[in-house]
């Protein structure tokens, strides 16, 4: 089947961000395609390119990345909910006078309508949240 | 029991938290919003302390966001016109449905069982 993911917990504050990952690793192991993960409301903070958690602990960005890499999964992150929370990538920070950058690829910014594609597109939208 | 000769509704939207504390309302909202611009049939469902959001006269408040009900009120606009209510959780909190700033209809909770199962995609905030 085609999934898609809908993630709005924020790492480490929740289980969610852990339990989107485990249940995505879980779809692409028994042959199902991941489509997306879209991250929406605190979920966005999961594409900060700046976050270093202690090296004892699951780095969930690295986490995204390497499956979405490995898998071509899309990681979507709302722009409205990023920008509002600091997350910018390179454009949005010329844009916006920031002289740092806090996503970079594979994650991008892009709007609520892919989630609502992804809702029409996949056999199952699974959301995970606090 | 749901009429099965009806078609199915694109996306039901749940709302159960309250306006002003957080921003799941807004950003639950904005989904909708998006949805319906998309020509996508949506149907609105508030439950628990969501019901609160369709509390009239609220303004923008101390906390300077713009609140919730600008965007209420531009619903028709969007046609989003199917607005459910958890008739239980008006009850908990002492509301009833004429008192709420929109048209809305009050669903037990087999209504509400029959709601998710009449629409293609849930999203829950």
């Amino acid at each position: 089947m085609r999934y898609a993911i809908l993630l709005m917990g924020a790492p480490y504050s929740h289980q969610a961000s852990h339990s989107a990952l485990r249940f995505a690793r879980a779809l692409v192991a028994r042959g199902h395609r991941l489509e997306a993960v879209f991250f929406y409301h605190d979920g966005v903070h999961n594409a900060s390119r700046l976050a270093a958690p202690p090296q004892d602990e699951p780095h969930l960005m690295d986490a995204w990345t390497d499956l979405s890499r490995e898998h071509e999964v899309a990681l979507q992150v709302c722009i409205a909910a990023a920008l509002r929370r600091g997350l910018l990538d390179e454009r949005e920070a010329a844009r916006h006078g920031k002289d740092g950058i806090s996503v970079a690829a594979p994650f991008e910014l892009t709007g609520l309508g892919q989630l609502i594609d992804l809702g029409t597109r996949c056999d199952r939208l699974v959301t995970f949240g606090p | 029991m749901h009429e099965h000769d009806e078609p199915l509704r694109d996306l039901l939207v749940i709302l159960r938290h309250a306006p002003h504390g957080s921003s799941w309302l807004k950003e639950g909202l904005d989904a909708a919003l998006v949805a319906a611009a998309f020509g996508q049939s949506v149907s609105l469902l508030f439950m628990g302390e969501g019901v609160m959001a369709l509390m009239p006269g609220q303004g923008p408040g101390p906390l300077e966001q713009k609140g919730t009900a600008a965007t209420l009120e531009m619903l028709e606009m969007y046609d989003i016109e199917t607005l459910l209510v958890d008739a239980e959780a008006l009850s908990a909190l002492g509301l009833s449905a004429d008192e709420l700033m929109l048209d809305v209809t009050p669903v037990s909770t087999e209504a509400i069982s029959e709601a998710l199962s009449a629409h293609c995609l849930v999203l829950t905030f």
